[in-house]
């Protein structure tokens, strides 16, 4: 069966050019870049390569990025960094849609006796500004809020806020793993003093992030070991992975000179629009006025999206939900809760998120297959009838 | 994703007897839109009083839509008093087995059975027994007890699977564990207070936490503090390095120190500059 992949907020496709670069360092080059002979020492060099390409595609100097090995640990290497480096501040801020990297961190240092702010969103996953000028003092260490949303692709409007924030001296944190390489970000212009962010979200392998870390930003690594990364992150290099890191950071910044998403945001608004058309009771979540280009989150009501979920895998498309189901809890996802999105909705909700490997015809595949699935859920649903006749 | 067996599978993608019978005589009605499943069942009888016909609506996830189907197929034929004594773990078994996070669905499809064969029986519906322990779910007492006996559960986590109970905000796990201790024999005693330190343990005890903990930390700020005497619960401390000079050193003493002294040798501890 062919796979129709509309997952692509949960990760991508290695990009070919990127495992090509990738295969040398896995055979011939596996020296350590660390090492007085050239034959280690010359892999420094392909190294610098790629972190002058993160730091082009998000608008940085090189000095400012430091590999990590992932979104999650970037973001944990700047929060506790944050604290740190300000311990007689015990007061951080960030928003109740955050990723469970930030969220799950946050839950453990409010229960360490930090005070923590969540901002709220309103129902289109915006964010509530005013509660989170109001709750900066002079006690807050850090204030972290991501970039793009993962599940809604609501983009929260970080330049502003950064600025603002920056303003009153207060650090600023933003994960925007969700966000580099799908919209033009430009770092140095902004107020971010920190920004995490993931290569297998833009077609780089799994197992690579990058920490972006202004200069003069106050700083503690939080894997301690060697000089690498100028002492910032000790361990021996992935090598082989910053390579395809950098190599995802080169064809992303080609690709935003270029067209950037316009295509793959015509083919995420034209699946968006058909099923809307074709499906009653189904809505999208989330401002559509500020979002990734390749993101829809649409809600199904009445129906639930694992059933969905596990309907469309049968034709081989894969997508993700935001329903309880699918993740073992028995809640859906506290991003569609803290929007307010009825029950009625949320436990069917679908996220969509396209990549450019994506074609038409995918995407009319999706368009004929899905609405018979929710009609057919429908039908063994009690809900569906009572809903209909009032 | 789920490990569901090929037989969870098929009658999910091919559920038997969906649907309403309209002249039934029994429905029961379980879950809620809210819960995230819901269920349906209809029943009707032939003239020998066994079950002729059994349907089902579900809304919810595939292993949810499974039990039904395999519900409805295993009560036709079954007089009511064959039908009663299903259990939720024998809709499972039918089923080759659910992941244990999704046992709750199989008990679903009981109390949707045992609802239908009541509404036929003109029993009047039972009253919620019991007391509501967990709000998210509206999960009572009673029905957490009859999980901890009838499917042998002894963990919240275990409760959890099968009635939901606990998993939501988490705010009723300490009356589920008391539940699973009185039905199962294993109340533990209240944890015995940690015996009162004496003195010399308690100046040892902040002497090292000092150490190990707090200069190390006030070091990056080229601090360091030294422990002039503990006087009862008050610990007098002499602040150096750079906190002798620093501005904010009364804040590191109430912020960190002394919440750090609190938690690592005792919460009643009062820290106190000495010059």
């Amino acid at each position: 069966m062919t796979v129709i992949y509309v997952d692509n907020n949960a990760t991508t496709k290695v990009a070919p050019e990127v495992l090509e670069a990738m295969m040398p360092y896995f055979s011939d080059y596996y020296g350590n870049p660390s090492s007085m002979h050239s034959f280690g020492g010359n892999i420094a060099g392909a190294i610098k390569t790629a972190r002058e390409n993160i730091a082009r595609l998000i608008g940085a100097n090189p000095a400012e990025i430091v590999f990590t090995s992932c979104g999650t640990e970037s973001d944990g290497t700047a929060i506790r960094a944050a604290i740190e480096s300000y311990p007689d501040k015990r007061h951080i801020v960030t928003s109740r849609v955050e990723h469970p990297a930030i969220k799950n961190l946050y839950e453990i240092l409010s229960k360490k006796g930090y005070r923590t702010s969540f901002v709220p969103v309103d129902g289109q996953g915006r964010l509530d500004m005013e509660y989170l000028f109001n709750s900066l003092s002079d006690d807050t260490a850090v204030v972290s809020l991501m970039w793009g949303n993962n599940e809604t692709g609501v983009i929260f409007p970080i330049e502003e806020i950064s600025r603002e924030i920056k303003s009153q001296g207060i650090l600023f944190h933003t994960d925007a793993v969700q966000a580099v390489g799908k919209i033009p970000l430009n770092i140095s212009e902004s107020g971010v003093d920190m920004l995490s962010l993931s290569g297998h979200k833009f077609h780089a392998p799994k197992g690579i992030g990058a920490l972006y870390i202004r200069k003069g930003t106050k700083f503690f690594p939080f894997m301690v070991g060697g000089h690498q990364e100028d002492g910032r992150r000790g361990g021996t290099e992935n090598t082989a992975a910053i390579i395809g890191l950098g190599k995802a950071a080169e064809l992303a910044s080609e690709n935003l000179k270029a067209d950037g998403y316009g295509r793959v945001s015509r083919l995420r608004d034209k699946l968006e629009h058909a099923l809307l058309a074709k499906v009653p009771n189904a809505m999208v979540n989330g401002d559509t006025t500020s979002r990734l280009p390749n993101t829809t989150s649409i809600a199904f009501e009445y129906v639930e999206g694992e059933a969905i979920l596990l309907m469309m895998n049968e034709h081989g498309i894969c997508a993700s939900s935001g329903s309880a189901c699918t993740s073992g809890s028995l809640e859906p996802s506290h991003v569609l809760r803290a929007m307010g999105v009825p029950f009625t909705a949320a436990h069917g909700s679908i996220r969509f998120s396209l990549s450019h490997y994506n074609t038409e015809d995918e995407i009319d595949g999706i368009i004929e297959t899905l609405p018979p699935i929710i009609a057919r859920l429908r039908e063994l649903s009690p809900f569906w009838k009572q809903a209909m006749e009032g | 994703m789920w490990e569901y067996t090929d037989k969870v599978k098929d009658h999910f993608l091919n559920p038997r007897n969906a649907g309403v019978i309209e002249d039934a005589d029994g429905v029961g009605e379980v879950g809620s839109i809210a819960c995230g499943d819901a269920l349906t069942f209809y029943f009707k009888l032939d003239e020998n009083g066994k079950i002729k016909d059994a349907t089902f609506q579900t809304f919810g996830c595939a292993s949810a839509i499974a039990s039904s189907s395999a519900l409805t197929e295993m009560v036709k034929g079954m007089t009511l008093e064959e039908a009663k004594s299903i259990t939720n773990e024998d809709i499972a078994e039918y089923l080759g087995g659910l992941p244990k996070e999704k046992m709750h669905c199989s008990v679903m499809g009981r109390d949707a059975l045992e609802k239908a064969i009541g509404c036929y029986l003109d029993e009047p519906e039972k009253k919620v027994e019991g007391e509501i322990v967990c709000e998210c779910f509206g999960v009572t007492d009673r029905e957490i007890e009859r999980v901890v006996r009838e499917n042998h559960v002894s963990t919240i986590e275990g409760v959890t699977d099968y009635v939901k109970a606990g998993g939501g905000c988490g705010n009723c796990h300490d009356r589920i564990q008391e539940i699973i201790d009185e039905i199962l024999g294993t109340e533990k005693p209240a944890l015995k207070k940690a015996p009162a330190l004496t003195n010399l343990q308690k100046i040892k005890l902040i002497e090292e936490s000092i150490e190990r903990e707090i200069n190390p930390t006030l070091k990056k700020d080229a601090g360091r503090m030294e422990l002039i005497d503990v006087d009862g619960n008050r610990v007098l401390v002499r602040m150096g390095g750079s906190c002798a000079s620093c501005a904010k050193s009364p804040v590191t003493l109430k912020h960190y120190v002394e919440s750090k002294l609190r938690e690592l040798v005792s919460p009643d501890l009062v820290v106190e500059e000495v010059q």
